[in-house]
């Protein structure tokens, strides 16, 4: 039996009368590589932030890493990793004050940072950077980076939303292997993301269209079940029935 | 006659050891759609400033519909219209406030210039009297266009218009750009994602401020200098390991459900030889195609021997 390490049940947010999450059910296997996707206005962010215990839902259940999304938000944070295109790391700390400031919000020793610190930089090879200022670093670098950090505290669930937006073709091939290394400690990987190769590389992909999960399978099956070549193919077969144009 | 025209152009910002622009040269054709392909950082959003008089590069020379970037500045900013990676119209007027402030501005009305941005406009219309800071992303980028087209410009520079916009609506937006194109404008629109490079009749490869390849799409991946082919099995993060430990392998990347590789040599049994490799390794199911390279394939070869 897999563990399961997320789980929601009709989970749903409205904002008035719009209901931008509407009864979303879904599980999510430890050490997995799950692919949230959808179109612009989906509602992707909004279930995102719920899951992260930003949001409270209006209605439904879901657990993280066995935590409730109502009562136990700040245990929620403590086993999540969080990183996007936009936030990542402070650009005018450097490297190794980076790595520092979020050991320490994460809680962990200074024994645990100065080893971490090591074997991060080590394994980026970023040994000669570690003075500098990250707003210096080249995007790529600073995304692996965030990645890295975002890992720190071997959380169960990292949340990754479109980490490889302008990012070259090199090096977002090189952050999936980040991706992979991490999945395979068994932590679990929950990605969004507009490059439809890369949702080839995720164990399981859904696809959120006005609010709700369509459909919810790996990329192989999805494939077949809407007779596309691609998962470009299932993209457009699905989201283009959208009747939601917001952002 | 050449709408745009570069030579040589430098630029290094204050402060920063690498040039942001290096040795910069190309030229656009008239009602051409040119597309301008690098990730964040190449020095896309530099080149469009330089273009659009909005900053001086520090050596080099530029020209746009043959009046030059320094000398005849004012005269450029009446036939370009600029859309900039950053939404940057008036977020607290209407979509029709926006508009028919920009067409005051260069001395035109929406009426005069309608039927170029008709079919666009009657898409955000229905929200003519909405606040452009409350429209969806979508939206946003429609009327962003409109504005840049409301003085009818000669030629359109648009930085990078689909970022973060989803693969339906990257079609549709394209689509825009076709019907444009038609209309006589030439438009430099510069991109991160490399499967649109197909839609330009003529793409610059850049990278770190520097092109690293200029032809049609077409031609570009023509130049690819080995076979290329695509590789599949039922372990697919783990055949990645081991084509990259196969002796024969030149360049081994993911593409989607795929891997593309090439060989440091071409020799006829190397097919076979892989295929038992692989099958030692424990891998099943294993599928090995001759496979046409795309732009970024291309992109990727033209890093990797930078």
């Amino acid at each position: 039996m897999k563990e399961i390490v997320i789980k929601t049940e009709k989970l749903t947010k409205q904002f008035g009368n719009f209901i931008a999450a509407n009864e979303i059910s879904f599980e999510v296997y430890k050490g997995e590589i799950f692919g949230f996707l959808g179109a612009n206005g989906a509602g992707k962010t909004t279930a995102m932030r719920m899951l992260c215990g930003l949001s409270r839902p209006t209605s439904g259940n879901a657990t993280i890493a066995g935590f409730d999304v109502y009562r136990q938000t700040e245990e929620i944070k403590k086993n999540i990793g969080y990183m996007s295109q936009k936030f990542s790391l402070y650009e005018d700390l450097n490297i190794l004050e980076n790595i520092r400031f979020f050991g320490g919000i994460y809680g962990l020793s200074r024994q645990e940072i100065r080893e971490k610190s090591e074997k991060l930089i080590d394994q980026l090879g970023l040994e000669m950077e570690v003075k500098k200022l990250v707003g210096e670093l080249p995007l790529g670098w600073k995304q692996k980076l965030a990645f890295s950090v975002a890992i720190l505290h071997e959380p169960s669930i990292v949340f990754l939303d479109e980490p490889t937006g302008g990012v070259d073709p090199v090096t977002r091939r090189q952050f999936w292997d980040l991706i992979y290394e991490a999945s395979d400690r068994g932590i679990t990987i929950f990605v969004t993301t507009h490059y439809m190769d890369e949702a080839e590389y995720c164990n399981r992909v859904s696809m959120m269209v006005d609010g709700k999960i369509e459909a919810l399978d790996t990329p192989g099956n999805l494939k077949m079940k809407y007779a596309a070549n691609s998962m470009d193919g299932v993209f457009y077969e699905l989201a283009r029935g959208a009747k939601r144009k917001a952002d | 006659m050449k709408d745009v025209v570069l030579s040589n152009i430098h630029k290094t910002y204050k402060g920063r050891d690498i040039p942001a622009l290096n040795d910069v040269s190309f030229e656009t054709g008239e009602g051409e759609l040119f597309g301008l392909i690098g990730p964040d950082g190449a020095g896309k959003t530099s080149l469009f400033r330089i273009l659009t008089t909005l900053i001086l590069p520090d050596s080099g020379c530029a020209k746009v519909c043959g009046k030059d970037v320094v000398n005849d500045y004012k005269e450029i900013r009446k036939i370009v219209g600029y859309m900039p990676g950053k939404f940057s119209l008036y977020q607290d007027l209407s979509v029709e406030e926006n508009l028919n402030f920009f067409a005051t501005v260069f001395n035109t009305s929406l009426k005069k210039n309608y039927d170029l941005i008709k079919d666009i406009y009657i898409q955000i219309e229905p929200f003519k009297k909405r606040r452009a800071g409350q429209l969806s992303g979508g939206m946003k980028q429609k009327l962003a266009l409109c504005c840049a087209l409301i003085h009818k410009p000669k030629v359109l520079f648009l930085d990078e218009p689909t970022t973060g916009v989803d693969a339906v609506s990257r079609k549709e937006f394209w689509g825009m750009l076709k019907a444009l194109k038609e209309q006589g404008i030439s438009i430099l629109v510069s991109t991160p994602y490399m499967d649109e490079a197909d839609l330009c009749d003529r793409i610059a490869l850049i990278q770190n401020g520097k092109i690293m390849s200029i032809d049609t799409p077409h031609s570009i991946t023509l130049n690819y200098p080995d076979p290329l082919y695509a590789v599949q099995s039922d372990q697919m993060g783990k055949l990645l390991h081991d084509l990259r430990n196969f002796r024969e392998i030149k360049s081994c990347n993911a593409f989607g459900d795929y891997h593309h590789i090439s060989f440091v040599s071409e020799r006829k049994e190397t097919g076979n030889e892989l295929k038992d490799y692989l099958l030692k390794k424990d891998h099943s199911n294993i599928k090995l195609n001759a496979v046409a390279p795309g732009i970024e394939d291309c992109f990727i070869q033209l890093m990797d021997s930078e």
